[in-house]
C-alpha cells in the first residue's frame, strides 16, 4: 500500500515537531526517517500509524484519507523501539495476540493460528522459543518477536520506531541486514525511523532526512551522500571537514589559506564549503596551496589510515583525513609535523 | 554473607536487632494468645469457639471483610487508574483525600458514618425513604470496611499504573484490540498482583477493624456483632480465655488467608514473568 502525508503540522506546547511536511511513500519500498533527535521524525511516524493526531494535515493510504481513522483499523505493524512486548504473555501468546482479537466472525480457528503463529515464529527464526516469557530472551530476540507480532496482522504498512535502538552494535549490524532480507522477501511499504546514518544509508531503499520539522532531502542513499542538498544533510552524512570563507578568482579564501576550487558562485561570495574526509589529500610542504594544519594523532586500521588534525594556529580546530595505507606510509607523518591539506573536492554552499 | 567480607557493615547487629524486634513485638503477644487459650481444655476451647453467637460473628466479620476488600479492589483500581492516567483541576486534593480514612481517627470516622447513615442523617433518613436501612445493619458494617480500605488499594496499585508505559496499549490497539480488550488482556493482568496485595491488606485491616465499625453496627447478637466486639465482652466478664480462644481462631484463619493470598501473588508474579 502506498501512504501520502500532505501539510502535516504538529505542535507539542511551544515545539514544533512537524513543520508543513509532504512526502510520498510508494508501494513496497523501505523507507528510512533519519535525522537527529527532536527532529520529528518519531512524530511523524506515529501522525501514519494514527497514535497521535496531526495539528493539520492529511495521511493518505492509497490515495484515501485514513485521517479520521482509528490506528486499529489502520491496518498498520507497529515496532516499538523498547519492544513493548506483553510480559505476562509467552513469545506464543504475544505473536497470536492480534489474531485473537479479532472480533469473532474474522478470527480464525486455534488451529489456524497455531499454523499462521508458527509459520511467523519461522521466519523470524525463533521458532524454538515459542514457550518461553520475553523476560527470558535478549533484545536481539525481543525485537524479532515484536515484528513478528505486527505481521500476524498482516499489515499493509509496517511502521518501526527506532527498531535497532536499544541494542548493541554487533546485533545492530546483524538485525539491519536481517530486515533488509525479510523485506526482500514480503515486499511490505515500511517506513523505519533512525537517527544512525550508517543505518539508514545500508537497509533503506530510499532515505528521508529531517530537520527541525522539516524535510531536508528525499533520495536514495546514493544520491544523499553524494549529492546532499543542504549543509545540514552533509554536516549530517558522515565525517566531514568544514571550511567558511569567500570565492575569489582562483579559488577559496579561507583565513590566510587558499583551498582550489572552480566554484559556481561569483567572486566576493561568503560560502560554507564541505570536504570527506577522503576528498582531502596531505602535503608535506609549509607553503603553497591549501590549508595550514599540524598532524595530532595517525590511526593505521585495515586498508585505509585516518590522520587527525589541528588547524595551523588555530589549535580547537579539527580536521580529519582519510588516506590509503600506501599514500600515508610514503608521508611519513609524525605528531607535530605542519601539513598542508588540498581538497581533491569541495562541496560548496553559500553561507546564507 | 560474612561480616569480614560484605561491603555493607553491621550486618549481625542489624539482623539481631531486627530479630529481636520482631520477637518482642510480634511474636511475643501471638505465643500470648495461643498460651493464654492453653488454659482452656479442648472440649471447653470448642464450646466457646463453637457457640451459636461466635459463629455468627465470625461469619460476619470474615464475610463483611471479604467483601469490603472486594468492592476497595474493584473501585480502588478505578481511583488509581483516574489519578494516573487523567490531569484534572484539583487533581492533587483528590490524590491527598485518598489518605483521608488512613490519617482520620477511627472512631471519628464511625462517628462520622453513623450520624451520615443513621435513620435520622442525612443519609439514612433518605435510604430509608427507599426502604434501605443501614445503620445497625450488616450493611453498615460493611460501609464502614469499605471506607477504611479503600486507600489500601489505591496506594498499591497507584505505582504499578504509574510504571506501566502506554506503549503497551498503543501496541495492542495497532493489533486490533478494543477498549475493552486493552484492559481486559494487557493492563489487568499487568496491575493484577498490585490489586491482590491492596485486596490482602483491606482485607487484613478490616477483619480487626474495632473503632470505625462499633458505632454504626448497632452491635445486636446474630445479626450486627463483629468478632473484636465479643471479645471485649469475654474481657468484660474477666473470662481471658474464653477470649483468647475466640481470637485465636480469628489469628488462625486470618493466617491463613493472608497465606493463600500470597501464594496466589507468588503465582501471578511467575506468570507475569516480572523482568529484573
Amino acid at each position: 500500500m502506498s501512504i501520502e502525508v500532505r501539510h502535516i503540522c504538529k505542535r507539542f506546547g511551544a515545539f514544533t515537531a512537524l513543520d508543513d511536511v509532504s512526502l510520498a511513500f510508494p508501494e513496497g519500498e523501505l523507507v528510512a526517517l533519519l535525522g537527529p533527535s527532536g527532529c520529528g521524525k518519531t512524530t511523524l511516524l506515529r501522525v501514519i500509524a494514527g497514535l497521535e493526531p496531526p495539528d493539520s494535515g492529511q495521511v493518505l493510504f492509497d490515495g484515501e484519507d485514513a485521517s479520521g481513522t482509528h490506528v486499529r483499523e489502520r491496518r498498520v505493524g507497529f515496532v516499538f523501539q523498547h519492544y513493548a512486548l506483553f510480559r505476562h504473555m509467552s513469545v506464543f501468546d504475544n505473536v497470536a495476540f492480534g489474531l485473537r482479537m479479532k472480533p469473532r466472525r474474522e478470527r480464525p480457528s486455534e488451529a489456524e493460528i497455531r499454523r499462521r503463529v508458527m509459520a511467523l515464529l519461522e521466519l523470524v527464526q525463533l521458532d524454538w522459543i515459542a514457550d518461553r516469557f520475553p523476560s527470558q530472551l535478549s533484545g536481539g530476540q525481543r525485537q524479532r518477536i515484536a515484528l513478528a507480532r505486527a505481521l500476524a496482522v498482516e499489515p499493509k504498512v509496517l511502521l518501526l520506531d527506532e527498531p535497532f535502538g536499544a541494542l548493541d552494535a554487533k546485533v545492530r549490524k546483524e538485525l539491519r541486514r536481517w530486515l533488509r532480507r525479510l523485506h526482500d522477501e514480503l515486499h511490505v511499504t515500511s517506513i523505519f525511523v533512525t537517527h544512525d546514518q550508517e543505518e539508514a544509508l545500508e537497509v533503506a531503499d530510499r532515505v528521508v532526512l529531517m530537520h527541525r520539522g522539516r524535510v531536508e532531502q528525499v533520495g536514495t542513499p546514493e544520491a544523499v551522500y553524494h549529492h546532499p542538498a543542504t549543509p545540514f544533510v552533509y554536516d549530517f552524512l558522515g565525517s566531514v571537514n568544514r571550511f567558511e570563507g569567500r570565492v575569489e578568482e582562483t579559488g577559496l579564501r579561507v583565513g590566510e589559506a587558499l583551498l582550489p576550487h572552480e566554484a559556481p558562485f561569483p567572486a566576493g561570495e561568503e560560502v560554507v564549503a564541505f570536504a570527506r574526509p577522503f576528498e582531502l589529500d596531505i602535503v608535506a610542504a609549509e607553503s603553497g596551496q591549501g590549508m595550514p594544519a599540524r598532524v595530532a594523532r595517525v590511526l593505521v586500521f585495515g586498508a585505509s589510515a585516518r590522520v587527525e588534525l589541528e588547524g595551523e594556529g588555530e589549535p580547537g580546530r579539527r580536521f580529519e583525513v582519510e588516506l590509503p595505507r600506501e599514500r600515508c606510509a610514503a608521508l611519513a607523518l609524525s605528531p607535530g609535523q605542519p601539513v598542508r591539506l588540498v581538497p581533491a573536492r569541495l562541496r560548496v554552499f553559500a553561507a546564507h | 554473607m560474612s561480616a569480614h567480607t560484605g561491603v555493607l557493615p553491621g550486618f549481625r547487629l542489624t539482623l539481631g536487632y531486627t530479630i529481636l524486634y520482631l520477637s518482642l513485638i510480634v511474636l511475643l503477644p501471638v505465643a500470648a494468645v495461643f498460651g493464654k487459650t492453653l488454659e482452656l481444655g479442648w472440649g471447653e476451647f470448642v464450646d466457646v469457639v463453637s457457640n451459636p453467637r461466635v459463629l455468627a460473628a465470625y461469619r460476619l466479620s470474615f464475610g463483611a471483610a471479604l467483601a469490603a476488600a472486594a468492592i476497595d479492589a474493584v473501585f480502588g483500581l478505578l481511583l488509581a487508574w483516574v489519578l494516573v492516567r487523567y490531569s484534572f483541576p484539583g487533581k492533587r486534593l483528590v490524590d491527598a483525600l485518598i489518605d483521608l480514612p488512613f490519617a482520620l481517627p477511627t472512631a471519628v470516622a464511625g462517628i462520622a458514618l453513623t450520624a451520615l447513615y443513621a435513620p435520622n442523617g442525612w443519609l439514612g433518613g433518605w435510604l430509608a425513604g427507599l426502604g434501605l436501612k443501614v445503620a445497625f445493619t450488616p450493611l453498615g458494617i460493611l460501609v464502614a470496611l469499605v471506607f477504611i480500605g479503600i486507600p489500601f488499594v489505591v496506594r498499591t496499585v497507584q505505582p504499578v499504573l504509574e510504571e506501566f508505559e502506554p506503549e503497551f496499549e498503543e501496541a495492542a490497539a495497532s493489533l486490533g484490540a478494543c477498549r475493552w480488550q486493552v484492559f481486559r488482556h494487557v493492563i489487568l493482568p499487568h496491575v493484577l498482583p498490585a490489586v491482590v496485595t491492596g485486596f490482602a491488606l483491606a482485607f487484613a485491616r478490616a477483619v480487626g477493624e474495632y473503632g470505625s465499625v462499633i458505632f454504626i453496627a448497632g452491635n445486636l447478637p446474630f445479626v450486627s456483632e463483629i468478632v473484636p466486639l465479643l471479645i471485649i465482652g469475654q474481657l468484660e466478664q474477666y473470662d481471658e480465655a474464653g477470649a483468647t480462644a475466640i481470637a485465636t481462631v480469628m489469628l488462625v484463619a486470618s493466617f491463613a488467608l493472608l497465606l493463600v493470598i500470597n501464594a496466589l501473588q507468588a503465582w501471578a508474579a511467575r506468570r507475569g514473568g516480572k523482568e529484573q
